[in-house]
């Protein structure tokens, strides 16, 4: 090892304490915690050691009520659809937008603008654009002649597509500027040889680009899924989960469970079986990843030696 | 990429307006309502875009900061003003925060072999993906019955920390690795010491990754609402916690509204315009460097 790495022993240890510190304090901890307070049927105003030891039966409560499963499975269908449309669209935009043209930088940097805003700010302008009478959708629906405008987020289905355009139209250029990205970092001599051979733009990228990005895809796939999973002030925003149950996610289940219903040991064990499900996500990104960067070194090899 | 010598495509230029539009547009709505009468908002035949302006909602939102008393403002609520100066103050002290300490952990993975090296690293990016609402619960507890550091702003500036350390450490990596060690071996025979090494040596090169990490903590906990709103108390709320609690009557004020989120887009808006490539760079060095 050079000299560097030789320095003291205890040296790498000294740089990282800090940050274990507040890691081990502020969240290692407080999982921890949370996966003791999810045993207790617990409420705010009382200190942990006060509260009953209730066992399973938080869970056990939570599986057979029906308005959480539903919460569940309005999730999970929210982050399918919405991943679904962003990586199509994004990588649809990034494949057409992937040329040199004057002023790109400055382009990029507006496609970019929608990911830096907050999220309560978002929910606020897409509810801004929703509202019946005064909403930008509903005035121009009018003003094109029909009678009736769109009940955005008064009609269960039309709230779920709500909430999926808000996010969709914050979180595309997430994937359309790492689809461009990793675009534009292709090895140049394939597509090179591709031209030569006479391959059509369309067989281009369904036989050269794409395969050759499907990891970054894949794992930026997994990132904006596990994002996903997190969204919660845009939809507290637009609906607080309503009309009904049609647009309440875990996250502002969860949320309300402590903040309305004071229910601190229930909303813990909502907050532990969305960490597991999360964790199976992160560990399944985490191998797919290893699997592909060896499998990508393989192919880059190989399309070494085609070249020599 | 294509030749760029290539004829574009009209087609291709309406698809790039059509783009600009749609990123802007609600933006732009937004800023149009900002400096709308609300007698203008509720009239259909005014349009979104072309009315008289007036910053009368501004006034209204910085009513107590301002050095001049607005003429319509009855009663000016001091809320907004402070909490604008309380969000300001958190971002900033804990973006400090976490680019120090993420700096000097992520250099201490790159750089060094040590029992554990495996273990810290998986599970800093294990970390990254708790949400915030998974920490509500518990951090509520631990902090009110057990720290005693909610209602204060050490309190919201220890979790923002803890929550942006695992995403700053990752995305520093890949900028440390790039550093030559030669540097670092020169300033070691100069009789530099590990931690003269990073001040001096390493830290100035990283500069664009130190800049990109900054702007993804400051927008972090710049904009968040859940954790703040649980644990600061009515003289610490930041400003997406007060937004939230001005929106649950049911009429709302449009105009000043939208004049708060305007004041609560503009900067990561001018930190975008700013340092684009830095964070193009940095959302692109966890993913598609691997």
């Amino acid at each position: 090892m050079s000299a560097v790495a030789r320095a003291n022993r205890l040296t790498p240890y000294m740089f990282l304490a800090p940050a274990a510190v507040v890691l081990v304090f502020a969240l290692l901890y407080p999982i921890g915690y949370m996966v003791y307070a999810s045993f207790l049927d617990w409420s705010p105003s009382q200190r942990i050691g006060e509260a009953d030891f209730i066992g399973l039966r938080n869970y056990a409560n939570l599986l057979t009520d029906a308005a959480f499963l539903e919460s569940f499975w309005v999730t999970i269908k929210f982050a399918a659809v919405v991943v679904t449309l962003e990586m199509i669209i994004g990588v649809g935009l990034a494949l057409l937008l992937d040329r040199n043209i004057r002023g790109m930088s400055l382009l990029r940097t507006i496609f970019i603008l929608p990911m830096m805003i907050a999220p309560i700010v978002v929910g606020l302008m897409w509810r801004y654009m929703y509202h019946p009478t005064v909403g930008i959708f509903n005035r121009t629906i009018k003003n094109l002649g029909f009678e009736q405008g769109i009940p955005w987020l008064s009609d269960s289905t039309w709230s779920f597509i709500a909430v999926v355009i808000a996010d969709v139209w914050q979180w595309t250029p997430f994937i359309f500027i790492l689809a461009l990205a990793a675009m534009q970092s292709l090895p140049r001599s394939a597509l090179e040889a591709a031209e030569i051979d006479g391959a059509t733009e369309w067989q281009k990228i369904v036989l050269i680009k794409i395969p050759l990005m499907m990891p970054v895809l894949i794992v930026t796939l997994l990132l904006r899924l596990i994002d996903a999973f997190k969204v919660l002030e845009v939809i507290m925003v637009l609906t607080n989960g309503g009309p009904g149950l049609s647009t309440e996610i875990v996250a502002l289940r969860i949320f309300r469970t402590a903040q309305e219903f004071q229910e601190l040991g229930e909303a813990a064990a909502m907050s532990n079986l969305l960490l597991i499900m999360l964790m199976a996500l992160t560990i399944g990104m985490f191998m797919y990843t290893k699997f592909q960067e060896a499998r990508t070194a393989r192919m880059l090899k190989a399309a070494q030696a085609e070249d020599e | 990429m294509a030749a760029s010598t290539e004829k574009q495509n009209p087609a291709f230029y309406a698809l790039l307006a059509a783009l600009v539009v749609m990123s802007v547009g609600p933006i732009a709505l937004m800023l149009a309502t900002s400096f709308k009468m609300n007698v203008d908002i509720y009239d259909e035949s005014v349009s979104a875009f072309f009315f008289t302006p007036t910053i009368s909602n501004y006034e209204t939102v910085l009513c107590n900061v301002l050095w001049y008393e607005p003429a319509h403002v009855d009663y000016c609520d001091p809320t907004f003003g402070r909490a604008l100066g309380n969000s300001l103050f958190v971002a900033i002290v804990s973006t400090a925060l976490t680019l120090v300490i993420g700096c000097m952990a992520a250099y201490a993975l790159v750089r060094f072999k040590f029992m554990g090296r495996g273990t810290v690293s998986m599970t800093t990016l294990m970390m990254r993906m708790v949400p915030p609402a998974v920490l509500l619960v518990p951090v509520f507890g631990i902090w009110t019955f057990q720290y005693g550091l909610d209602q204060s702003h050490m309190g919201i500036i220890f979790v923002y920390t803890a929550m942006n350390l695992p995403f700053v450490i990752w995305i520093l990596q890949s900028f440390i690795v790039q550093v030559p060690i030669q540097l670092e071996e020169a300033a070691r025979m100069d009789g530099a010491n590990p931690i003269q090494v990073f001040f001096m040596v390493v830290l100035p090169i990283i500069k664009p990754g130190l800049a990109a990490a900054a702007i993804f903590t400051f927008r972090i906990a710049w904009n968040e609402f859940l954790l703040a709103n649980a644990l600061l108390g009515r003289s610490t709320r930041t400003v997406p916690v007060t937004i939230v609690n001005s929106i649950t009557e049911y009429d709302i004020d449009w105009g000043v509204i939208m004049a708060t989120g305007m004041l609560l887009a503009v900067p990561p808006i001018i930190f975008t315009f700013a340092a684009s490539r830095q964070i193009i760079t940095g959302m692109t060095a966890g993913a598609v460097k691997g």
